[in-house]
């Protein structure tokens, strides 16, 4: 997998920092678990992190904190396994972070469709942001459609294109509000996406604009 | 016993020719054992490190206390800077150093310095007790059975980590507030920065290489 569109510093130093929205970060882990480009400019923010920590002036720690600290040591010590935990490895198709909240592969994926072939399965995330897998047929279009906030897309299988560029499986777009674009996924093979956005798409279009409110997103 | 495994040499190099790290707490003097030799050198640079492999592979409490006494003061300082009270940041600081000693088996000094690896600690503990929102980690990477790291990659490291403290150091205050701001969860992210102007290439190459290796082992 060559992967040629990859996350911005400012993404994967918010990840770092832990200041994402839960969909974003869902598209970062994911990303990095393909791209060892992005992995290690993330390990590079979190020395970053340490860097920071280590400047942070002192707080004044309670009284015999140090020995409540050892307090709860001594109180767990024989629950803590000694051996390291199996390493989270990928089963199928989709990266581990995102079959965790599919509930496993492709296979388990509940599709509904949204109109013209495309069809998506909307992923339970906290606030602030939403995310979607997204299955467009090959050759087809997305509705043509801007942004309000920024727009993550991550393309898992298939490749699509817009007037600007083209983007394989790894693959990572950023739109934002100046992105106008019309993504079409290539002919040959149907695209899967995972997407997530800090706001609702605006489709340009009346009947897509109305549609808007059913595909919750 | 990885970190200890330094020659004599190397112990020398060491101590000759790293700068004095700047943020060693005030006043400590930490005893740093040579190996080789039986002579205990004290000096003012801290190899946390080799405390954490102590903690690690003998259940060190000496070892321990001081790295809580250095980190344990910053960690609160932290929380508190992310918007805990003092009564939350304390609770907090001492479950973060205690997982310390919980997850001592998983430090590797080849691939995280004890700041990083307390800084992620950190980090988690504050998104379950403050965010709430969940942060799905990226798939773990098979690095297999720890091999002995490299004297000389640590040393590196370690010189790398220590220029990158100093260049945050150094930044413009109003430049540095906005990084610390970001790592203190206090920032939103169309406020992020562009560009850190912090020297992470050499070190995002470093950790490139080691990738690299990782997947030719692998295939």
């Amino acid at each position: 997998m060559t992967i040629r569109h990859h996350l911005s510093d400012q993404l994967l130093m918010a990840y770092a920092a832990g200041d994402l929205p839960e969909a974003f970060n869902l598209v970062v882990a994911t990303h990095v678990s393909l791209c060892d480009e992005c992995r290690a400019q993330l390990a590079a923010f979190e020395v970053v992190g340490g860097a920071v920590l280590d400047l942070c002036d002192l707080a004044t720690m309670r009284d015999g904190s140090l020995d409540a600290c050892f307090a709860r040591i001594d109180a767990c010590i024989d629950a803590v396994p000694q051996s390291r935990v199996a390493p989270r490895k990928r089963a199928g198709v989709l990266p581990a972070p995102l079959a965790d909240y599919v509930g496993g592969d492709l296979g388990q994926v509940k599709w509904r469709s949204i109109g013209a072939g495309v069809r998506q399965a909307i992923l339970p995330t906290g606030k602030g942001a939403s995310a979607r897998l997204l299955h467009i047929p090959a050759g087809q279009a997305v509705p043509d459609h801007g942004h309000r906030g920024i727009e993550l897309t991550l393309v898992l299988q298939g490749a699509f294109r817009d007037d600007a560029d083209r983007f394989g499986p790894g693959d990572v777009e950023i739109a934002d509000q100046a992105t106008e674009h019309t993504p079409v996924a290539e002919a040959g093979m149907d695209c899967i996406c995972l997407a997530a956005t800090d706001a609702p798409l605006r489709f340009n279009g009346l009947i897509p604009r109305l549609a808007q409110p059913f595909f919750r997103i | 016993m990885s970190v200890m495994m330094l020659d004599a040499g190397q112990s020398e190099k060491l101590d000759a020719d790293l700068p004095a790290w700047p943020y060693a707490a005030q006043g400590q003097q930490v005893t740093r054992r040579k190996e080789g030799s039986a002579v205990q050198a004290t000096d003012d640079i801290t190899d946390w490190a080799v405390l954490m492999a102590r903690v690690r592979d003998d259940q060190d409490r000496a070892a321990f206390a001081a790295l809580f006494r250095h980190f344990a003061p910053r960690v609160k300082s932290f929380l508190m800077k992310s918007g805990a009270d003092a009564t939350l940041a304390e609770e907090c600081a001492q479950d973060v150093m205690a997982s310390l000693w919980q997850k001592a088996h998983l430090f590797d000094p080849s691939r995280a310095s004890v700041a990083t690896w307390i800084f992620t600690i950190a980090r988690n503990r504050r998104i379950d007790a403050l965010r709430k929102a969940r942060r799905p980690e990226p798939e773990d990477l098979d690095w297999g059975p720890t091999a002995e790291p490299d004297g000389a990659d640590l040393y590196e490291a370690s010189q790398e980590n220590t220029r990158l403290g100093a260049a945050l150091a150094q930044l413009p205050q109003k430049q540095r507030a906005l990084i610390e701001r970001a790592y203190f969860g206090d920032l939103s992210h169309g406020e992020l920065a562009a560009e850190t102007g912090l020297p992470l290439g050499t070190i995002k190459s470093r950790i490139r290489l080691a990738l690299e290796k990782l997947r030719l082992q692998m295939s």
